[in-house]
């Protein structure tokens, strides 16, 4: 168990030394990037920003940039912002990781639960009405581009409909943090929660009702309805236990890349100041120290929620504790 | 002492059958919603006590009456009519709450083919067997933990207070087929349904689970249906036979009559096409299966092989061939065992001359067929075709050198590609090695198609279009594209009927008469292998074990495990119906190895001309 996880958290620096290098040689390699100009402003002249070169260290060997960025990053902990000059890029993340955090973790709740009562719903009424309507919604669901679907609920929500009982308690855009006031905080994620769900519920109730429908043909499933079984319990004991399977390896992929970064979308259309938010903006400017550590933190997430995963199939399927 | 009255059928008379089949007819539901019938008009009946059997080829309907029994058809694709009485319900008037109320896992129990696959891969077997036993009545968690180890003591599973609490991954073929027999018999069924329950267990697992069947049926005294393709496992169990094809019963009545006095021809004609282990004897060279007319079920003659093996120089020469695989775990990836999957095989073939590898799943045989071609790079040794040494070639030059050894293999279907025409698949390889243009092509296969008794026009036809048998031998044929002078068949006739097997297993001996092609033949059926072989090589965990001439192989082996091969195999006489073989219940043996496990040097003796065995201790 602990030469396990031994293992897995070296697997973690590798990954992450990769994915940092490779940031920051393709960040070089990119055009007017030069860093020294950047930070020179607008119509510099060409000796101010040799000046600025030599004060941040921008001449010297490419290696010995990388490991003055990465001391500063995780050691000093100092490293500021090539584009907004003093901007601290560690404090700036953390303050952005609770609002990510907030959003996908409660939509990670919903679309689990929901997506899973959809696919068994799915399955178990399949070629009926409750699966066709289930399955068009979803499909509904999977199409509608998740930006679309957050202006709409904005639309009804904070414009339309929302001086009548229906709306009303839902506060202006925007993240207050759980700290400051949880009833808030609660209500101002509800509609961000919902809309970014939306979607993963189509995906994962049409991924689960295919797989519970693939394994009903399996040899054990009849052996479960030989023996004289009721049909809830061959559904739910023995069908579904084996389809969450790949449901759950899904998860952890998807739970990774939205905590780090990928729910920009949904971030913007709610004004919430998160980590996709952070990175878009950097990546604009082409400010490589924020670059560099939002990329991390997000691969550092997409690792660990990996990690999870594995963990819980391991408890799911005993198969794979063999290895 | 087992009471043998409820075991003939004699007693059996008079009783009211536990199962009782009237006039039953199944439809399914084909493409272009049209309903095509695939059983019809069946009747037969199951007397309390009693086995009976249900026997045919593939798509003989046997399956479907067993599934139909439970009631575990899918009824949105299948419509049954005419009656199924069971313990006194009428199957075909129950919905899905009274078939689990009455029938399934209560009056009737079953256990099928794929014990690898039948069993639930995320559940411990305790778990599963107490579930049979805690759905049907009210048991407290402890009382059915104390019931489940009763029952996987009950089907000989050693240790079985431990093993309760392991996955099924953890057990062998034949260890999971008695957990699958544990579980149905938690409820104690009046009947127990086999489907083709040994199919898929080697030989001597197969003689341990028929011999526990029998056991458990006179212990618990109930009746069996017994479902297979294998007259020799027919003969072993049944009281009572129903010979089945294309869904209709063509004879059915007590066993022993069937077998000594068959009256339809095609009871006739299955019967003379099963292979028999010690038919052989006295015969020098390989001999064809008799030809056996289908409309009279009368066996023609058969024609022994009129080609000799031309002894002068080998055309295969394997010397201390060892491949060994890498088991990885642990913390990154290291290497923790070993798997001595073929260890220090040795062996030699000549030209025209067919030289057998037998024994069981696991013990290397197809290993060693695919070290040979080099298909796996892990091989140490020597591999001498004719003069070169295959395994000091380039990839190009190997690659040129694949066009001398074909292989046939075991599932046709799976080894063509679908999209590809059965003229493409053939010519492609010729083409590929540069032996002459696509019009060349093009006429050799025709001709091909044409010795290996399909025709030319067939080219146009994509796999899927042909029969089982037919594919076997468009595999045939391609490996013929490229002159081979040795041909690998690993189970190339495993999965085939009867009848097809007979042929496909003719057609090779022609193919050997007419254009001297050497064969490695692998192979775990005993009884074809002794009609086709010169020599017989055994193979246990890697190993070589005994090697020789067929006759002496079979009729006087020396090695322990030789005998215990040939003593399990299946023989189609009714005589042997109270045979116990009374082996000791065998755990999975696997040649995996600690990593610094140094294989034992091992000796030979010759005890009679050509004939090795390995000396033992």
């Amino acid at each position: 168990m602990l030469a396990a996880i031994l293992s897995r958290l070296l697997r973690m620096v590798v990954v992450m030394f990769g994915i940092s290098v490779i940031t920051f040689l393709i960040f070089f390699a990119t055009p007017s990037s030069d860093p020294a100009a950047r930070i020179a402003g607008k119509n510099a002249a060409q000796e101010t920003i040799e000046a600025v070169r030599k004060d941040f260290g921008l001449d010297r060997p490419l290696y010995v940039q990388y490991g003055l960025m990465m001391k500063r990053l995780f050691i000093t902990r100092d490293l500021t912002s090539f584009a907004n000059r003093g901007q601290q890029i560690v404090p700036a993340v953390a303050a952005a990781a609770p609002a990510t955090l907030s959003l996908v973790s409660g939509a990670a709740v919903l679309w689990m639960l929901g997506g899973i009562l959809t696919g068994i719903t799915a399955a178990a009424w399949r070629g009926r009405w409750p699966d066709k309507l289930l399955m068009g919604i979803s499909m509904m669901a999977v199409a509608m581009p998740v930006f679309w679907v957050g202006e709409m609920v904005n639309l009804i929500t904070q414009n339309r409909l929302h001086d009548t009982w229906a709306f009303s308690w839902v506060p202006a855009l925007g993240y207050t943090p759980f700290s400051q006031d949880p009833g808030l905080w609660f209500r101002s994620m509800v509609f961000p929660w919902l809309t970014l769900a939306f979607l993963y519920i189509g995906l994962y109730g049409r991924m689960l009702r295919t797989g519970i429908i693939e394994t009903y043909q399996e040899d054990f499933i009849r052996t479960a309805r030989a023996k004289g079984l009721t049909g809830r319990k061959v559904l739910l004991k023995h069908a579904t236990r084996s389809a969450i399977i790949p449901i759950v390896i899904m998860f952890g992929m998807d739970f990774g890349v939205l905590v780090g970064g990928a729910a920009v979308l949904t971030e913007v259309v709610f004004g919430i100041n998160g980590v996709g938010r952070l990175t878009y903006q950097a990546l604009k400017v082409l400010d490589l120290p924020m670059i560099m550590a939002t990329v991390l933190y997000a691969s550092f997430f997409v690792v660990v929620a990996n990690a999870v995963v594995d963990l819980l199939c391991l408890l799911i399927d005993p198969r794979m504790r063999r290895a | 002492m087992t009471d043998l009255a409820t075991l003939t059928p004699a007693a059996a008379v008079g009783t009211r059958p536990i199962l009782s089949i009237r006039d039953l007819s199944v439809s399914f539901l084909g493409a272009r919603n049209s309903w095509t019938r695939v059983i019809e008009g069946l009747s037969f009946d199951v007397a309390p006590g009693e086995t009976v059997a249900l026997v045919g080829e593939s798509g003989s309907g046997k399956s479907v009456t067993s599934l139909s029994v439970l009631g575990l058809l899918d009824p949105a694709t299948s419509r049954l009519e005419g009656s199924i009485l069971l313990d006194g319900h009428d199957v075909l008037k129950l919905d899905e709450a009274g078939m689990i109320r009455h029938i399934r896992g209560q009056a009737a129990a079953m256990i099928f083919q794929e014990p690898m696959t039948s069993l639930h891969p995320i559940y411990r077997v305790g778990d599963q067997i107490m579930e049979a036993l805690t759905s049907h009545r009210d048991m407290p968690k402890a009382e059915a933990r104390r019931q489940a180890i009763a029952l996987l003591e009950r089907v000989r599973i050693p240790n079985a207070a431990k093993r309760i609490d392991d996955y099924p991954h953890a057990f062998s073929g034949g260890m999971r087929q008695r957990v699958m027999i544990a579980m149905a018999l938690a409820s104690r069924p009046k009947l127990l349904i086999a489907d083709e329950p040994t199919t898929a267990l080697d030989v001597t697992v197969q003689g341990e689970i028929l011999d526990l069947l029998k056991d458990l049926q006179a212990e618990f005294g109930m009746a069996m249906l017994f479902i297979t393709h294998d007259m020799g496992v027919v003969a072993e169990m049944a009281d009572r036979t129903v010979v089945m094809l294309r869904g209709r019963s063509v004879e059915q009545g007590p066993t022993a009559a069937i077998f000594a006095d068959p009256q339809q021809p095609y009871t006739r004609a299955l019967l003379a096409s099963v292979p028999v282990l010690g038919s052989m004897k006295g015969e020098p060279a390989p001999l064809r299966f008799p030809v056996v007319d289908m409309k009279t079920g009368v066996a023609g003659e058969a024609l022994p092989l009129r080609s000799k093996p031309d002894l002068t120089a080998p055309i295969l020469d394997v010397r201390d061939l060892v491949t060994r695989f890498d088991v990885r775990g642990g913390m990154l990836n290291r290497r923790v065992a070993r798997v001595h999957a073929v260890e220090n095989v040795s062996f030699r073939i000549f030209p025209g001359e067919t030289l057998s590898l037998v024994g069981e799943s696991g013990c290397g045989k197809s290993t060693t067929g695919r070290s040979i071609i080099r298909l796996n790079d892990r091989s140490t040794g020597s591999v001498r075709l004719g003069d070169d040494d295959l395994f000091g070639l380039g990839a190009e030059a190997m690659r040129r050198k694949r066009r001398e050894i074909q292989m046939i293999p075991q599932d046709p279907l799976a080894s063509m590609n679908p999209r590809m025409t059965v003229g493409d698949a053939l010519v492609e390889p010729f083409l590929e090695h540069g032996m002459g243009t696509a019009a060349e092509g093009r006429a050799k296969a025709a001709r091909l198609m044409d010795q290996v008794g399909l025709t030319a026009a067939m080219l146009e036809r994509y796999p899927h279009e042909f029969s089982g048998g037919q594919r076997q031998r468009v595999c045939i044929a391609r490996a013929l594209m490229l002159d081979p002078r040795l041909i690998i068949a690993d189970e190339s006739v495993s999965a085939l009927d009867v009848s097809v097997k007979a042929q496909v297993v003719n057609l090779l001996l022609d193919i050997q008469d007419r254009m001297g092609i050497a064969f490695l033949f692998i192979s775990h059926d005993i009884a074809v292998v002794e009609r086709i072989s010169h020599r017989i090589a055994v193979m246990y965990m890697g190993e070589i074990v005994e090697i020789g001439p067929r006759a002496e192989i079979l009729e006087r082996p020396r090695h322990a495990y030789t005998r215990q091969l040939i003593g399990a195999v299946t023989v189609p006489d009714p005589a042997r119906r109270h045979l116990r073989r009374n082996l000791a219940v065998t755990e999975l043996r696997t040649p995996i190895r600690p990593l610094d496990y140094a294989p034992p040097v091992r000796r030979y003796e010759e005890v009679a001309p050509g004939h090795l065995v390995m000396i033992e201790g």
